[in-house]
């Protein structure tokens, strides 16, 4: 496969490891919630809870062999068409992450 | 008592660097530049500090040379700053008052072994070696890729001259990796 | 006798005669021959035995496709079985033998099989071998796989070597016939960079074949004046010998080379084969299309082939097949075998035409409406059987025999995506898929379009649509005049009768066969395939398939549409297991690391061990010792005494800088770091989100803003990737920097009570308890190099960690050793490293498993509540909290003389060793030549509360028993006296 690096341009997949649903971006504060049990099922759902669509799916791929950059790739598990690929910064912080 | 005072080694574990012709190209073991890396602090600007004191930090994809120091791009706002050796032995000595806090420096010379591969027809040799498309890249391109199983930076600094970096422990490995693409392809 | 069957013409160099050799006997070919044609050249037809009933064959084709000419060539380590005789390219010296037989081709006793035929029919295995079930491996299978099957493998190591590789291009174009040639030269011409594969020795596909002319000259002119011009482009690369094998995804097409079997030997330093990935914008599947027969009862006889391929050795290779030969078609390119072979002066005896009323060939006997109903001659073709329009039958006496049931698309890549194959009525046969791979479109014979003027002209413009897709302008070439006949074709796919008529020459699939798994319901394609093996061969199926399912329509009276296709997987053709390893084999299969003491170690004669691709030094052997026992217990002995050095450089290093280092240390590591002061190091415990222990390490704090971490050997590959991930993913504007230098810095441990007085010989600054107490670091200068120290210990000893730069690193353990040789130091390796940390107690990745938490490993207090570390939340969960659950212990032999044994399970006293009495496992153990036993840590249900208590521990594999006592894990120096000292 190949992926658009947003900064180096098309990229063989042999260079990429890959991680799983984007969703994972999504990381709940272990502290801000009420109570514990509140937070274990917050994590819990963050990280068991994942869907695994046959179609479009948002995943994480890590450049490993190239300049480390995490990417959000959009990918059809169907087909493999890849239809967009953003660096996971940029998303992260689109999705209000900081610090 | 014993002379306890270190003397260095090449990569490839001898005195001196190694050189091989094969065919058109000759394959250099390189000790002669000092390297580091330099990355920007979040929302700090470095552009006019390194420009100030001749330090290239090219684009994604890029290498540039400058008079004393060349780099080429490592990843977002991360560079490899390369300088003379005799000169910038300790490199990082040298980065640092000019970043300051705007910048992360790390020293970066011995952990790559660096061979310069220079000749006619380049391209014949890497097209076995790695993915990296050299012929469309062109002089001027870096780039991090899979060389035979091993994480490399492939540096054109021109159609006959391409740096490869690689892990400094995997010396032997990948030279005989060039060695060998270059006896099956010329 | 010599090349009897050799006549005028042909792109054979006459000039250059080559010698080889077949089962043993001499022959004389040409340059340009294959292996087939020159074997036909010299009136060889019979070239192998079936698969399955032992039946005589010859060739059937003239290309990759062949079913039967399957034979092994060269000797020794070189020998490869299951080779095609029909694309195998002549070279001198050239030795082939035929596969399959014994004690000879011509006399095989296995053809004992054809006569039991009737126990052979699909199916046979599945039905004849079900029982008693334990014969199957004992017995059956055994007798089964030395009467069927094909070549031998020599059993020796390859001699060659294989590449892999990397090209790029705008347009690929698969296949160098008429329609691919267009293309590369539409391409070529508008300065597009192409590459052509075919794999062939010769390009120019059919044209090499065919008498056409192309425009005013032969086709095989043309093709030789384009390949010319090819050539001379620099952005077009031609690659002949170079099979397309499949299409992934995005473009990316692997391709293998056969750089050197048409050598002899491959030159000094030259791959034999090279394994291509090409990365193209665009590719066009340009080739063409194979040629299927009709099955007739006995229809697998030597000198039987397909007309196509009969015309090819006659016009390319200048061969006569048979000095009388006849065609046997159901379409109009049948008949040009028959004009063809009789302009060059074959005696053409009849043409068996199986439809009525089209016009008759002039000077040919052209017997229409007719059909070819068996075969005679026990080693290869003497006669046919016809039966005429009106019934009659006729026995003809021929040796060669051109069959043409039609032209099936080499469709193959273009359905390697799934893509479902399309019906086309017109030419009776399956086009490529509409929703073939992304970017790849076909052209010419391979699109369905037959006519050489259609393939030029589909070429062309399939490079001109290609190139616009991405962006290029390409200019229509002015097309030579070229044929444009129409396909003519009424289908007929099988004689009716009663003897087996072949349908998979390879398999030996008959159309009784079909008939017998439509018989039993296995009517659906796959069903039909996998019952029958039909297309299951090396060929898979390039002749037989359609044929196959064609008779499966008739037979449930469902058309070829409705009835469906297989479609066909990478490769296209076999493929050498070695140009899929490519160099990465033996020595090479993985790149080697050698830390930076190596060349020194080496030179102490260690002994080494593979961890990961590191080579680490496992003991250093002393003259006199006999055992690695020996030497560990000398070098853990002379540590705790005195002083020992070990290169710990394989531990992953990794540069942390930027403002919020400490609070992104905060995050991945379950305790704190913030709160650590400039100089000082920290054990620290990386867990995974799901509240496992992912690591453990310490990280220094070199400066307000910079910090060290170390990680496990193993780890620092996957701990880096982490760190990116919180970076970059969860804490995006956290000022942090990463940045591994692992192989920058030579560090070793040098570990003792005189692990000091040796430092500080080398070392320029005061490192005094006072100046550098337990768990400082810094920077310092050794002899004035600069480098790093760092007070840590595994080994409950006053312990260091040094580093200078990785040059240095030889010289440095060199300096080391020197400076210690007063205190009688010792270099240890990987063994005693392990040794010493088990008896202080430390876990390593024994205990750091993967399923493991804090709280197992004694750690727990370890994991801070008040910060969201990752990982914190959910080693809360109530499972991994649970009183009672695995603890780290220590155990000894209560005897101890007794050796305990890795992975043995406590249990009770009197318990039975069963699963429901386990109470955990022993993780690592050693022989401490400190506490004089074999010593180890465990996981123990409830370990705390069980200290004192005796268990057995019960190896159920190495079947022993040892009872043992559980003790502290810290067998030496509990207090931690003696690495504060």
């Amino acid at each position: 496969m190949i992926i658009n690096h947003p900064l180096l341009g098309p990229r063989d997949a042999q260079e990429f490891t890959y991680l799983g649903d984007a969703a994972l971006i999504d990381r709940p504060d272990g502290l801000s919630y009420p109570t514990p049990d509140a937070a274990m099922d917050a994590m819990h759902d963050y990280l068991y809870q994942r869907s695994n669509p046959a179609g479009e799916h948002r995943e994480l791929w890590y450049h490993e062999q190239g300049d480390r950059s995490w990417l959000v790739v959009t990918r059809n598990t169907v087909t493999h068409e890849i239809t967009r690929v953003e660096l996971a910064r940029d998303v992260a912080r689109m999705r209000g992450r900081s610090k | 008592m014993a002379d306890l005072s270190l003397k260095p080694i090449t990569p490839l574990g001898n005195d001196a660097p190694v050189r091989v012709t094969i065919g058109p190209v000759t394959i250099a073991e390189v000790v002669d530049s000092a390297f580091a890396s330099l990355t920007r602090r979040m929302g700090q600007d470095i552009a006019a500090v390194a420009k100030g004191a001749g330090i290239p930090l090219p684009a994604a994809g890029k290498v540039e040379q400058g008079a004393t120091y060349g780099a080429f791009w490592l990843g977002p706002d991360s560079w490899m700053v390369e300088a003379p050796f005799a000169s910038h032995e300790d490199i990082v000595a040298h980065l640092k008052p000019v970043f300051g806090e705007t910048a992360s420096v790390t020293e970066q010379t011995d952990a790559w072994a660096r061979f310069d591969v220079t000749g006619e027809r380049l391209p014949a040799l890497f097209e076995r070696l790695c993915n990296y498309d050299i012929a469309r890249h062109g002089a001027g391109s870096a780039s991090r890729t899979m060389l035979e199983h091993l994480g490399c930076y492939v540096v054109i600094r021109s159609a006959t001259h391409i740096s490869v970096l690689g892990p400094r422990s995997s010396a032997q490995s990948l030279f005989h990796a060039l060695e060998t693409a270059a006896h099956s392809a010329f | 006798m010599s090349q009897k069957n050799r006549i005028e013409g042909g792109q054979i160099d006459r000039s250059r005669s080559l010698s080889f050799r077949f089962d043993g006997k001499s022959y004389q070919g040409f340059a340009g021959d294959t292996l087939a044609s020159a074997l036909l050249a010299n009136g060889v037809r019979l070239m192998g035995r079936s698969f399955k009933y032992h039946r005589p064959r010859g060739p059937l084709s003239a290309g990759s496709e062949e079913p039967n000419a399957i034979v092994q060539l060269r000797s020794g380590a070189r020998q490869e079985p299951n080779t095609r005789a029909t694309v195998a390219e002549l070279f001198d010296g050239l030795e082939a033998t035929s596969q399959n037989r014994f004690p000879s081709l011509s006399f095989d006793v296995m053809g004992v099989n054809d006569l039991l035929s009737p126990f052979f029919a699909a199916g046979f295995y599945y039905k004849t071998f079900m029982w008693p079930a334990k014969f199957w491996e004992s017995v059956y299978e055994p007798i089964i796989r030395r009467a069927a099957g094909l070549g031998a493998l020599s059993k020796q190591d390859d001699p060659d070597q294989y590449d892999k590789g990397f090209l790029h291009c705008d347009l690929l174009v698969i296949g160098a016939g008429p329609a691919g040639l267009a293309a590369a030269l539409t391409a070529g011409r508008a300065g597009a960079r192409v590459i052509v594969t075919d794999e062939d020795f010769r390009l120019g596909g059919r044209l090499n074949a065919e008498t056409h002319a192309v425009g005013d000259q032969s086709g095989a002119d043309w093709a030789a004046a384009v390949v010319a011009e090819l050539s001379a482009l620099p952005n077009v690369r031609l690659m002949p010998r170079t099979t397309t094998i499949g299409a992934m995804d995005h473009g990316i097409y692997a391709a293998v080379e056969r750089v050197s079997d048409h050598l002899p030997v491959p030159a000094p330093g030259k791959p034999r084969q090279i394994l291509w990935r090409i990365y193209s914008g665009r590719a066009i599947l340009a080739g063409g299309a194979t040629e299927r027969p009709i099955a007739f009862e006995n229809n697998d006889r030597p000198g039987i082939m397909l007309a196509g391929a009969l015309r090819a050795y006659a016009n390319r290779w200048g061969v006569a097949v048979g000095e009388r030969v006849a065609v046997f078609t159901n379409n109009d390119d049948g008949l040009r075998t028959a004009t063809d072979l009789a302009a060059k002066g074959v005696d053409v005896a009849a043409v068996i035409d199986t439809r009525t009323g089209g016009p008759l060939l002039p000077g040919i006997r052209h017997l229409q409406g007719a059909e070819v109903i068996g075969s005679s001659g026990r080693l290869g073709l003497s006669a046919i059987t016809i039966r005429h329009a009106n019934g009659k039958t006729e026995t003809l006496p021929v040796t060669a025999l051109g069959v043409s049931g039609g032209w099936n698309p080499n469709l193959n890549i273009a359905s390697h995506h799934r893509g479902r194959p399309v019906w086309e009525e017109s030419i009776a046969a399956f086009v490529p898929p509409k929703d073939g791979p992304a970017g790849l479109s076909a052209a010419g014979a391979a699109a369905g379009l037959f006519s050489t003027h259609a393939a030029l002209r589909s070429g062309a413009e399939a490079a001109v649509a290609a190139l616009e897709d991405l962006g290029l302008k390409a200019a229509l070439p002015d097309l030579p005049r070229a044929e444009d006949a129409p396909v003519a074709i009424t289908p007929k796919w099988y004689v009716a009768g009663k003897g087996r008529a072949w349908v998979d020459q390879q398999n030996d699939v008959t159309v009784k066969d079909v008939k017998l798994a439509h018989q039993e319901n296995f009517v659906s394609v796959e069903h039909l395939k996998r019952y029958t093996t039909l297309g299951m061969a090396t060929d898979q199926g390039k002749t037989g398939n359609i044929l196959g399912l064609a008779v499966m329509a008739e037979l449930t009276g469902r058309s070829i549409p409705e009835t469906g296709t297989t479609i066909y997987r990478p490769p296209y053709t076999p493929v050498a297991m070695g140009a899929l390893g490519g160099r990465s084999r033996g020595h090479e299969f993985k790149p080697t690391r050698l830390t930076p003491s190596h060349k020194w170690a080496t030179e102490q004669g260690a002994v080494f061990v593979e961890v990961g691709m590191w080579l680490r030094a496992q003991w250093f052997p002393k003259t006199g010792e006999t055992t690695w026992r020996q030497s560990v217990d000398r070098e853990v002995l002379a540590t705790r005494a005195s002083v020992g050095i070990c290169d710990v450089t394989t531990l992953g290093k990794i540069d942390i800088q930027g403002t919020d280092a400490g609070a992104f240390l905060d995050k991945v590591y379950a305790n704190t770091f913030s709160t650590l002061p400039v100089g000082k190091v920290r054990y620290g415990l990386m867990l995974r989100e799901d509240g496992i222990v992912m690591d453990d390490g310490t990280t220094a704090r070199m400066g307000e803003n910079e910090w060290v971490m170390t990680t496990t050997t193993a780890n620092a590959v996957p701990v880096f990737r982490h760190l990116e991930f919180v970076r970059q993913c969860l804490c995006p504007d956290m000022d942090v920097q990463l940045i591994s230098t692992t192989e920058a810095w030579a560090q070793y441990s040098v570990a003792g009570p005189n692990a000091r007085k040796l430092l500080q010989k080398l070392v320029d600054q005061d490192i005094s308890d006072a100046a550098f107490p337990y768990m400082a670091c810094g920077a310092i200068t050794v002899k004035g190099i600069r480098g790093r120290l760092f007070r840590i210990s595994f080994s409950g000893e006053l312990a260091y960690e040094i580093a200078v730069p990785t040059r240095y690193g030889d010289a440095m353990i060199r300096a080391l050793m020197e400076a210690g040789a007063e205190f009688d130091s010792v270099a240890y390796g990987t063994e005693s490293l392990g040794v010493m940390r088990v008896e202080k107690g430390h876990v390593a990745g024994n205990e750091l498993n993967g399923t493991s938490t804090a709280l197992n490993m004694g750690l727990g207090k370890m994991v801070s509540k008040k910060k969201d570390a990752i990982g914190m939340v959910l080693s809360q969960r109530e499972g991994l909290v649970a009183e009672g659950g695995y603890r780290i212990v220590g155990v000894k032999p209560v005897d101890p003389a007794k050796p305990l044994t890795a992975g043995s399970h406590f249990l009770e006293t009197g318990a039975a060793a069963v699963a429901a009495n386990d109470l955990g496992w022993l993780t690592s153990v050693v022989y401490s030549p400190h506490v004089g036993s074999s010593i180890a840590l465990g996981y123990l249900k409830n370990g705390e509360a069980r200290k004192g208590q005796r268990l057995r521990a019960v190896n159920l594999l190495a079947k022993t028993e040892v009872e043992v006592e559980i003790v502290s894990a810290h067998f030496v120096d509990p207090e931690g006296v003696r690495l504060r000292g």
